[in-house]
């Protein structure tokens, strides 16, 4: 297994919180987890520990069998594999030029020089920016969803086996949130690499993730496939949640007595599941 | 005379780079729900900081309630008028008590403290925040930060809020929290609305929405005209909500069902 947390608990001391109560998780690679729940539920402290950046108040943490909240422990090879894109990372970008920004990470590995530029180029090309439109742009006046792609593309240039996206997709418009899940598809697909995704938008999490894990006032309450998860609305909705617009759709359609599947996420799925449907039952009339 | 007058605005950030807004005209009335939404660069913002003289035109006027904002005597004048409300709610509370928080607006015009009290309490009531006076901003939830964000613009009697992607950082039950409260500002209390988005499930219901597009207003009218034309919507990074998707694919197949803009009314019209 690739993450490994044993009864962790994270309290934050200032503010009297307990953040995480004792949490048991493995994450194995090449999964692709979805992980929810309201504001305050422990999101972001969870994922905080999976490379270090903050150290449980009691428990473990181990990376690929390594226990990482340990002393003499190097975490500069744990954070080159993890990569961490925060929320809002666009707020981090600091360089005077996109190409410096998004080589930096990679400079501190002491890469040559041709091996940074090839780094920087490939990260550019996932995140869909032209090389030689945007390289010696300043970071500071492109748009937001720019900025958001060319801090994206800071930690995929550090080669990361391990993506974990803090709300990725706020504040983005439509187009570019769609480029984003095709993005995070590709990664998953295309270079075997584990992804975290936190995200309040359940149509994300229902449509890239094949397991979803479900966080409420530090306690994991829910741990399974997206399809079973998201066929439990009642249970949701007390936590906060609420289905896929589409899965709703279906859901509402099932309570007037329609026998639809209500266990779909993509808007082709729910238009074949509606017709056949409508379709058997003129038949039987 | 309408309440907001946007009257041939055109603004720059700096005379080098490409206009921020080109050739902007709108008006809203009072009491209207304005939605505006736009890809990310398209200058919903800035048209936001117009309107209540946190930016002032370069060329054209923006009058609010008949004041331009290009008079400087105007200006906390119209920022009475006009509130604001930003994405992050944690950069928009200051202090350490909700009620002292909610209390700083009218604690800078001035007016007695115990007409404050009673703006204080009234405008918890108004955002269902009842009892929440002496609570740690920092320790609420992020939809009751934002409705406390709200209060504190209420608590300035406004005629007019102006919320820049409120609910962008909010789990689904924040944002419901939010946009209930924003509706029942507007239907109940008459304050005029103008709310700018990325979610089109939460502009359904507004009178009448603004289409952004590289500087330019390039579309208004009723949600429903708006989402009749999916592949424009496309063109210019938007799209429409999932269930007019959805209806549009079904009708494209041959189910007879009329255009609808909620889930509710798809549902309807199936069975």
């Amino acid at each position: 297994m690739l993450i490994e947390l044993k009864d962790v608990t994270h309290v934050y001391e200032q503010q009297q919180v307990m953040a995480l109560d004792n949490i048991d998780l493995t994450i194995d690679k090449n999964e692709f987890i979805g992980l929810v729940g309201h504001t305050g539920s422990g999101k972001s402290t969870l994922v905080q520990l999976f490379n270090g950046l903050i150290n449980p108040s009691e428990g473990e943490v181990y990376v690929e069998g390594t226990k990482i909240n340990a002393e003499k422990i190097n975490l500069k090879d744990i954070r080159r594999k993890i990569g961490l894109v925060f929320q809002y990372p666009e707020h981090q970008l600091f360089e005077e030029t996109v190409y410096e920004d998004i080589a930096f990470g990679p400079k501190n590995l002491n890469l040559s020089k041709e091996k940074i530029d090839k780094r920087v180029k490939e990260a550019m090309e996932l995140v869909d920016l032209d090389f030689k439109e945007f390289n010696e742009r300043s970071p500071f006046n492109l748009s937001g969803g720019q900025q958001r792609r060319v801090a994206i593309a800071g930690v995929l240039a550090m080669g990361p086996e391990v993506l974990i996206l803090d709300e990725p997709s706020a504040g983005l418009d439509p187009k570019g949130r769609e480029r984003l899940t095709e993005l995070l598809y590709y990664l998953h697909q295309n270079y075997d690499m584990t992804i975290i995704l936190i995200s309040h938008r359940m149509e994300e999490i229902a449509r890239l993730a094949n397991r979803v894990i479900v966080l409420d006032d530090g306690k994991i309450v829910m741990d399974d496939h997206p399809r079973k998860i998201f066929s439990q609305r009642k249970k949701l909705q007390k936590l906060g949640l609420d289905l896929p617009e589409i899965t709703l759709v279906l859901n509402k359609l099932r309570n007037r007595g329609l026998k639809v599947r209500t266990d779909l996420f993509k808007i082709s799925e729910a238009k074949n599941e509606i017709l056949t449907e409508l379709r058997s039952k003129k038949n039987v009339n | 005379m309408s309440l907001i007058e946007v009257k041939n605005v055109n603004f720059s950030y700096n005379e080098m780079n490409k206009p921020a807004l080109k050739n902007i005209n709108m008006n809203v009335d009072k009491g209207d729900f304005v939605a505006v939404i736009g890809a990310n660069g398209s200058g919903k913002s800035t048209l936001a900081k117009l309107l209540n003289v946190l930016l002032k035109p370069d060329k054209g006027e923006v009058f609010i309630d008949g004041l331009s904002t290009s008079n400087k005597k105007n200006t906390w004048d119209i920022r009475q008028e006009v509130g604001m409300v930003f994405q992050n709610p944690d950069n928009q509370l200051v202090a350490s008590m909700v009620e002292d928080d909610i209390a700083f607006g009218p604690e800078n015009l001035g007016i007695p403290s115990a007409e404050i009290r009673k703006r204080v309490d009234h405008a918890l009531e108004l955002v269902e925040m009842k009892g929440y006076q002496k609570h740690a901003p920092h320790k609420l939830s992020g939809g009751q930060k934002q409705r406390v964000a709200i209060a504190g613009v209420i608590a300035m009697e406004p005629v007019c809020i102006v919320l820049d992607e409120p609910t962008a950082m909010l789990d689904p039950q924040g944002r419901e929290e939010v946009m209930d409260t924003i509706f029942n500002l507007n239907k109940n209390k008459n304050i005029t609305i103008v709310h700018i988005t990325h979610f089109m499930e939460e502009i359904i219901y507004a009178d009448k929405i603004l289409v952004m597009s590289q500087g330019e207003i390039v579309k208004k009218g009723a949600p429903r005209e708006i989402f009749h034309d999916i592949e424009e919507l496309e063109k210019i990074d938007l799209a429409v909500p999932e269930v007019v998707k959805l209806a549009n694919e079904l009708r494209k197949s041959g189910v007879n069902i009329p255009e609808v803009l909620s889930i509710d009314e798809l549902v309807n019209s199936l069975c």
